[in-house]
């Protein structure tokens, strides 16, 4: 066939009528974000203190942690679905919530006693930080990677798994105002694993099924 | 004209395109594709035989370009946008080849002078793909592009709506780019 005849089949295709992909991906944060309240909301709950914890900058602060997670992973995302749009702030961006945590354990390891170190960091929730951010991931997991497969990445692995993080950081803005660890050093230690693991399963099914 | 003069032609065709002009749309396609090839033609040269044929990853890109086409952001420049589309076509052309992929392909279409079409132009790898599509899809394609049938047309012939026709169309071309996918694992 030649070039100009298929430019012709093209041309004959009806006008696009996809939405813009910003509108794409905000339409799928918002419905993820909605499945992974329903279920928190439904079957997990705030922690028994909660009008007390609202009070208390450690718990607040967990939610510094997971948006900026959320954020910045959903504006990488967005932009990794759009052929040659620069990718490079974004990528720095991510790298906010990991700095904030890392001073935030260091001001703990600085203002309290080695001894309260371990039970801080060992907690008394960390099963269910491992089973609840997953599991609240999954519903936004499945909404982002069906937006991004409207959008065009051209590294499908990696935007699976940003894809992967910021279903994480929803899942984990939900799970926080659960959990009643507030300990940097705990927060440190588990969520990134609980989060680790929904970012290999984005990689796994982003790098087969975002391919275009 | 220089590249940036070129890219704002593209750029003010590509928005009539989306807006659901036709003619500005074919105008963009004819537009672009002399681009296209001198980048394909430098990758295949490197490449040396074995590189494959320009003409089908010019063609793979159009096709790509036309399946993505909203995903270009209307507020950016298009160039980027193009040079990200056909890179990443070109290293699937490079894996269906059955080569490495670490091959540096850079983003050429900015210097570039444009190839016009010459007698070399037909492509084998949209027929060999066409050939994998079920026939009626095979028969749409082929009406529209070989024969230049409208959709009318196709519809009066093949007995369907027009309606019908056109849902018809977009699948096969989106079954024709999935073919090329599965053919680059």
């Amino acid at each position: 066939m030649r070039t100009e005849e298929l430019i012709n089949a093209l041309v004959t295709d009806e006008p696009s009528t996809r939405k813009r992909f910003d509108l794409v991906l905000a339409f799928a944060v918002a419905l993820g974000a909605l499945v992974a309240g329903s279920l928190f909301f439904l079957a997990i709950g705030f922690r028994p203190d909660i009008d007390e914890a609202v009070k208390s900058a450690p718990f607040l602060f967990k939610f510094v942690i997971t948006l900026s997670l959320a954020t910045s992973a959903i504006g990488l995302c967005s932009r990794l679905a759009r052929p040659g749009v620069p990718t490079k702030e974004w990528g720095y961006a991510l790298a906010i919530p990991a700095i904030l945590l890392a001073l935030a354990v260091f001001a703990e390891l600085m203002l309290t006693p080695s001894s309260s170190w371990k039970p801080s960091l060992i907690g008394s929730n960390s099963r269910f930080c491992l089973t609840l951010i997953p599991l609240l991931a999954v519903g936004p997991l499945a909404c982002l990677l069906l937006a991004l497969r409207q959008g065009a990445p051209t590294r499908p692995g990696l935007s699976g798994a940003v894809a992967g993080l910021a279903a994480s950081g929803i899942a984990a803005t939900f799970y926080a105002a659960n959990c009643t660890d507030d300990a940097p050093l705990f927060v440190a230690t588990w969520y990134p694993l609980a989060i680790a693991m929904m970012v290999v399963v984005g990689y796994a099914i982003g790098s087969i099924s975002l391919r275009w | 004209m220089d590249f940036a003069e070129r890219e704002e032609e593209w750029a003010l065709l590509m928005r009539g395109a989306i807006a659901g002009d036709g003619a500005a749309y074919h105008r963009f396609l004819i537009a672009v594709a002399p681009y296209l090839r001198a980048t394909a033609r430098r990758q295949c040269v490197r490449l040396g035989r074995g590189g494959g044929d320009p003409e089908d990853i010019v063609q793979e890109v159009l096709l790509a370009i036309h399946l993505k086409r909203h995903t270009w952001d209307q507020g950016r420049a298009i160039g980027p946008w193009l040079a990200a589309i056909t890179r990443n076509k070109a290293i699937d052309m490079l894996r269906r080849r059955g080569r490495q992929t670490e091959v540096p392909i850079e983003n050429f279409i900015e210097q570039l002078p444009a190839e016009p079409v010459s007698a070399g132009e037909e492509a084998g790898d949209v027929d060999r793909m066409l050939a994998m599509l079920n026939p009626r899809q095979r028969d749409i394609i082929r009406s529209v592009s070989v024969n230049g049938d409208s959709i009318r047309e196709v519809a009066d012939r093949l007995e369907m709506s027009e309606g019908a026709v056109r849902v018809a169309l977009h699948r096969a071309l989106k079954a024709l780019a999935a073919r090329y996918r599965s053919d680059a694992k």
